[in-house]
């Protein structure tokens, strides 16, 4: 090992002094100088196909013919087949929810405001972005990688070849699916975030689900219910347009697949978090 | 020149003009990054006949199929179909070209999620809304049965064989009775019997549909078998077109070294 790094550096030192060697090295300087601004170009040219993908979507998702048969196979498959995972992750975010919040508001002699700081924490903020994380994780990765391989395989080209315009068929149908069952499944995983945090107060502490549920919602209304509920549909179009633009821009056999998924997630993940920022100060600005 | 120019200079053909071309390629030319794929290339496809396409790999023959049933869109040059020039249509109005044409992909690109039966049936599912499920189904079986899968219905694509999966593909390709068929390497990859049944079939179906087809190949004994005229392309051109004895006579170097090879 030594001796090799050793041979290494001789190489170097004696392949610098000649001008090949010199222009090389000018020339990976050049392109690690460059870097940051083909990152920058690569990002907006990224911006500005999935700008023009949108573009074509939309115009294809409201002009006929219109998909409803493969629409509805796409709500069960995004809605019906996720709800048992979007289920389990409320539930499991309201029992660490009633966890924390009965230690915290304990301490602080507040333990009568846990009901209403378990509502208020699953329905505003946790109910929504777990729903929409864990969406992103299932839907994103499946759609990026059917789409994917369907691409690498030519299965779209022959979608477009038999006439029928794939933006409309796979994108469009996805995307709307992904809108149309994000604030469904969210209000699912609230009902079983809200639960699972009474049950986990009800064992430490007897209280009635009637209690909780009154004493939770006590001074809320559709303003706390309504707009964090709908932002979902906000992450749903994210998700679905992320992978699918992701997955049929694919190129490169397998590897490209496998890309085309981990992108799809990591994106749309990444996406939804953002969009949440902006969606949270939306929403206390125009539903205080 | 603009495509608006060239459409101007190019007068659609009329329904009357019998014989003038179905598919007509005109001053072709595609680069991918700095590789320039087609240079210029032209060619005529009348009704009832078939031009096989040969070259090299690399030579840009099925880019210039692609780019005929405008899933490429080329950097010049014109492609009419039936007279009407497309390189410049939206998808949706491709759409209505693309319903007047078959492709059978290299690899016959199935939809690995349906059954053989719902592969064929699928462009009548969208094309033929007045078909009742039971029609397209006996349509798509009767397709079927045409190119030989007589009982392969309810089989998924990755069930079943290569060469019968371009049967398949081949079956889908004529469920919207094209009038223009468009072949990519139909018998790549596949033994020499189930080669030699894949250009039998496609003999058989052009004679009794009179499409005017393009097959692009390597295999120059299917090209010979199912075309009447042939192509030879190199560097994105024509080098020579004619019959296989026309090009056997030919004194190109390249035409001979590419027959000798072959």
């Amino acid at each position: 090992m030594l001796s090799g790094s050793f041979t290494i550096e001789r190489k170097i030192s004696v392949n610098l002094s000649s001008p090949l060697q010199k222009g090389l090295l000018m020339a990976s300087t050049l392109t690690a100088l460059t870097a940051p601004t083909n990152f920058i170009g690569n990002f907006f040219e990224w911006f500005g196909d999935l700008g023009i993908f949108f573009w074509r979507v939309a115009r294809a998702a409201v002009t006929p013919p219109f998909e409803f048969g493969e629409l509805f196979v796409q709500l069960d498959e995004i809605g019906s087949k996720s709800l048992p995972l979007v289920a389990l992750a409320g539930a499991a975010t309201g029992v660490v929810l009633s966890m924390e919040a009965r230690y915290s508001l304990t301490r602080f002699g507040a333990k009568s405001l846990l009901p209403a700081a378990i509502v208020f924490s699953v329905i505003h903020e946790t109910g929504p972005i777990i729903t929409g994380l864990v969406v992103s994780g299932r839907v994103g990765a499946g759609i990026g990688a059917q789409l994917a391989s369907m691409k690498v395989t030519e299965q779209i080209d022959a979608i477009e070849a038999s006439a029928v315009n794939p933006y409309r068929l796979l994108a469009a149908t996805r995307i709307v699916a992904c809108i149309l069952m994000l604030p469904l499944l969210t209000v699912a995983g609230d009902a079983c975030g809200l639960l699972m945090g009474w049950v986990a107060q009800a064992l430490v502490e007897p209280l009635s689900l009637h209690q909780f549920i009154n004493s939770g919602f006590k001074g809320a209304d559709f303003n706390d219910l309504l707009p964090p509920t709908f932002k979902t549909a906000v992450f749903g179009l994210i998700i679905g347009l992320i992978a699918c633009f992701q997955g049929m821009r694919t190129e490169g056999g397998a590897a490209g697949v496998g890309r085309a998924a981990t992108s799809s997630v990591v994106l749309s993940s990444l996406f939804v978090i953002l969009a949440d920022v902006v969606l949270v100060k939306f929403i206390l600005i125009f539903f205080p | 020149m603009n495509t608006a120019d060239q459409i101007a200079l190019h007068p659609p053909h009329t329904a009357n003009d019998a014989h003038a071309p179905v598919i007509s390629v005109e001053d072709l030319h595609k680069s991918f990054g700095s590789q320039k794929v087609l240079n210029g290339l032209s060619l005529d496809v009348r009704r009832g006949e078939t031009l096989a396409i040969l070259g090299r790999s690399g030579t840009g023959k099925s880019v210039s199929l692609r780019i005929i049933i405008g899933l490429e869109k080329p950097d010049s040059g014109l492609v009419r179909i039936h007279g009407q020039e497309i390189t410049g249509l939206s998808l949706d109005q491709l759409g209505e070209i693309r319903k007047k044409m078959g492709f059978l992909f290299q690899h016959a690109a199935l939809y690995d999620s349906l059954t053989v039966e719902q592969n064929v049936a699928f462009p009548l599912l969208h094309h033929k809304p007045e078909m009742s499920g039971n029609e397209r189904s006996e349509r798509a079986r009767q397709l079927l049965t045409e190119v030989g899968l007589d009982g392969q219905y309810d089989k998924m694509p990755s069930d079943i064989s290569g060469g019968m999966q371009k049967r398949a593909g081949l079956a889908r390709a004529l469920a919207l009775e094209p009038d223009i068929l468009l072949l990519d390497e139909p018998t790549a990859g596949l033994d020499p019997i189930s080669s030699g049944e894949i250009n039998e079939l496609v003999l058989k179906l052009q004679q009794e549909h009179h499409m005017a087809s393009i097959v692009v190949t390597h295999d120059l004994h299917s090209a010979k078998t199912i075309s009447n005229r042939l192509a030879l392309l190199d560097k994105g051109n024509v080098v020579i077109e004619g019959s296989f004895e026309e090009l056997q006579r030919s004194d190109i170097e390249f035409v001979k070294e590419f027959l000798k090879y072959s």
